[in-house]
């Protein structure tokens, strides 16, 4: 058993401006031991603490095994992703992590792996598309499929260039609304489920974004024949305490933040899609 | 059971002044603003003589009548909870230094030994259910373990369930079967005296009682016999995860959220709530941070907010949150219900909203209009 701790010192070590409202932040934990002692799991998440303002969950992007590279996106939507939106390189912020379970690495391995994400949802997966594309040879073909609703949202547009160009490895892009420079499909993120050319029945499928495309897309992959054991997705809800003891992030009879944030459909096929769960 | 001794009354001084002497601050239940509430005592003429609570739902009013008795309540709106885990309290501070370097610090005051009397056999049961989810978990929250390694409890059997009481169905009173270092039952004219732990035993021996006589322990246990007997509210037995998340569109979750005014009191006079909210006080110096936890509610709209959302928008998915948590989910989170059956969700709710008849009729198949 472990003691609830508190925050770790970290630094800004460099800020990335993704979008008018997103943007990445790489951080360093101050303290050598620290800093050697830290590892995360590709779906994890940390507790970032701003000075004053407090404590919110952000998955981990970056790569597990560049365990220097720890990086967060954030989008500024509320009172503290506000603050922190104004951190520059040198800034000091708290970080208590990493907490909850996270992608099926060990069920991923010689297997195909689907990568389905809608909006910012694609931050969660960033680290484990690092650690399958790093580790090519161990798995089967990969297919990473990304949804927004206004084809404005898209991000990192560089990465999914860098991605694409991998062996075996397939990007599409979907916006449900998108502009007349879009060369990727026009609709729904579910309507690329025709182009894959991997087998998601036998392989992996991982998922996060908003509930309803993730329902849907869940949906769609077991009528076409995928295991409810096959399909995970990562969960958002609010946290305050990330150990299970806050109350916040129930989901029926599970703890997000301790439980998951990833969950097989298997797990939680009673509740999902459900509003107000 | 050990064989209880017999404190008289006039002696109850003697237990209050030998638990000071062995380094208690003690906590007893005292009447202080129309209410039962559990205050530092310094006698036991602190204690309510003669105090009863005639309860219903969303009304309590304090009875005085011409008894010697201490206990002859069922309980007030709090006991164990606020003690173990605080309404507020600070969980660590940050001082910010002129480069901006910030310094995390626990708080880590070391809280002085407690022992609180008059708690009943349903506040045990809560407090069992606390120290499941703040101790036995994958993590320990230091800050109740050090009040909890501290606690002395001196438990009285409940002999005038109110009429919101419904322990017996719950199975956790009204008598108490274990948890506590001393078991009382009052008497007229006194007290036996059951010891359930080494430091029970210790304080017992040095009351020197008389063993009490079987006739008074008979006594005693009809007297809970019968405050078992009297209840009349019910709850179904066992796990009512299936059945409440099958019944999730119910009609009645819509018609008990145009009654209920969302306002949380069930959820902070409920023994086994433990939802908290986390939040920053920063002293005008501008050189510190205090991190701070206080009791929340999954009743107020902030506590299901992610990014400019809110999950549970609706009073009705709000309501239905924290019964299916309460008497469904619980189950599977701690091997058992949320739901004590101290009543007090019923009592001290604004518009008298009652759990026991809310899920008797969302346990019935659903007639859609």
């Amino acid at each position: 058993m472990t003691e609830r701790g508190i925050p770790m010192e970290a630094e800004v070590i460099a800020r990335v401006d993704e979008s008018p409202t997103i943007f990445t932040l790489s951080l360093k934990l101050v303290d050598g031991d620290q800093h050697d002692a830290y590892r995360f799991m590709p779906g994890q998440f940390n507790m970032l603490y701003l000075y004053g303002v407090g404590e919110i969950p952000i998955s981990i992007v970056g790569d597990p095994d560049q365990p220097d590279l720890l990086q967060h996106t954030f989008r500024t939507v509320g009172r503290v992703t506000r603050g922190f939106a104004r951190l520059q390189p040198g800034d000091r912020i708290g970080l208590r992590g990493p907490f909850g379970r996270g992608w099926p690495l060990e069920a991923a391995r010689n297997r195909d792996v689907l990568i389905v994400t809608g909006g910012l949802g694609c931050a969660p997966v960033v680290p484990v598309i690092n650690h399958v594309l790093h580790q090519r040879q161990q798995h089967g073909r990969v297919a990473i499929l990304q949804g927004v609703k206004h084809s404005d949202d898209f991000i990192w547009r560089g990465r999914y260039e860098q991605w694409d160009a991998e062996p075996d490895t397939q990007v599409l892009l979907a916006a449900d609304v998108a502009g007349p420079d879009w060369r990727g499909y026009r609709g729904r993120v579910t309507g690329l489920f025709e182009k894959l050319e991997l087998d998601f029945v036998n392989g992996i499928t991982m998922m996060c974004g908003p509930e309803p495309m993730m329902t849907a897309a869940g949906q769609q992959l077991l009528e076409r024949g995928a295991g409810p054991d096959r399909i995970w997705f990562s969960l958002e809800r609010n946290m305050q305490c990330a150990v299970g003891q806050c109350g916040h992030c129930l989901y029926g009879e599970k703890f997000v933040c301790r439980d998951g944030p990833v969950f097989p459909y298997s797990a939680i096929q009673h509740l999902f899609g459900v509003r107000g769960i | 059971m050990e064989r209880p001794g017999f404190l008289p009354r006039q002696r109850l001084d003697d237990l209050l002044a030998l638990l000071r002497s062995s380094g208690y601050r003690v906590i007893g239940p005292q009447l202080t603003g129309g209410a039962v509430v559990y205050r530092d005592i310094d006698a036991a003429s602190d204690l309510p003589a003669g105090v009863t609570v005639e309860s219903g739902p969303g009304s309590m009013r304090v009875i005085q009548q011409d008894s010697p008795r201490q206990f002859a309540w069922a309980n007030g709106p709090q006991a164990l909870k606020p003690l173990l885990f605080k309404p507020t309290e600070t969980l660590w501070q940050v001082q910010r230094d002129a480069q901006g370097q910030l310094n995390f610090a626990h708080c880590d005051e070391t809280p002085q030994a407690v022992a609180v009397i008059g708690m009943r056999a349903c506040d045990l049961a809560a407090l069992r259910i606390h120290d499941q989810h703040f101790l036995e978990g994958e993590y320990r929250d230091p800050h109740y373990a050090r009040r909890r390694e501290r606690l002395l409890l001196v438990a009285v059997n409940c002999t005038e369930p109110a009429t919101t009481c419904f322990c017996a169905s719950t199975g956790d009173g009204p008598g108490a079967s274990d948890g506590y270092d001393l078991l009382l039952d009052e008497l007229e004219d006194g007290f036996l005296v059951t010891p359930g732990s080494p430091e029970g035993r210790k304080l017992s021996a040095a009351l020197a009682l008389e063993p009490a006589p079987e006739a008074r322990c008979e006594v005693a246990r009809a007297a809970v016999e019968r405050a078992a007997a009297v209840q009349t509210r019910t709850l179904p037995p066992g796990d009512l995860f299936d059945t409440l998340f099958a019944h999730r569109d119910h009609p009645r979750w819509s018609e008990v959220a145009n009654r209920c005014l969302a306002c949380g009191n069930c959820t902070q006079v409920c023994p086994t709530c433990f939802c908290s909210r986390e939040r920053d006080e920063t002293p005008l110096d501008g050189g510190s941070s205090v991190h701070q936890r206080e009791w929340d509610s999954c009743f107020t709209e902030g506590h299901s907010y992610i990014h400019g959302l809110l999950v549970r928008a609706e009073t009705r998915q709000r309501y239905r949150q924290w019964l299916t948590h309460k008497l469904g989910s619980w189950h599977r989170q701690f091997g058992r219900s949320g739901c004590v059956g101290c009543g007090r969700c019923i009592l001290w709710c604004p518009v008298g909203i009652d759990i026991t008849e809310e899920v008797h009729v969302l346990m019935q198949e659903p007639v859609h209009d």
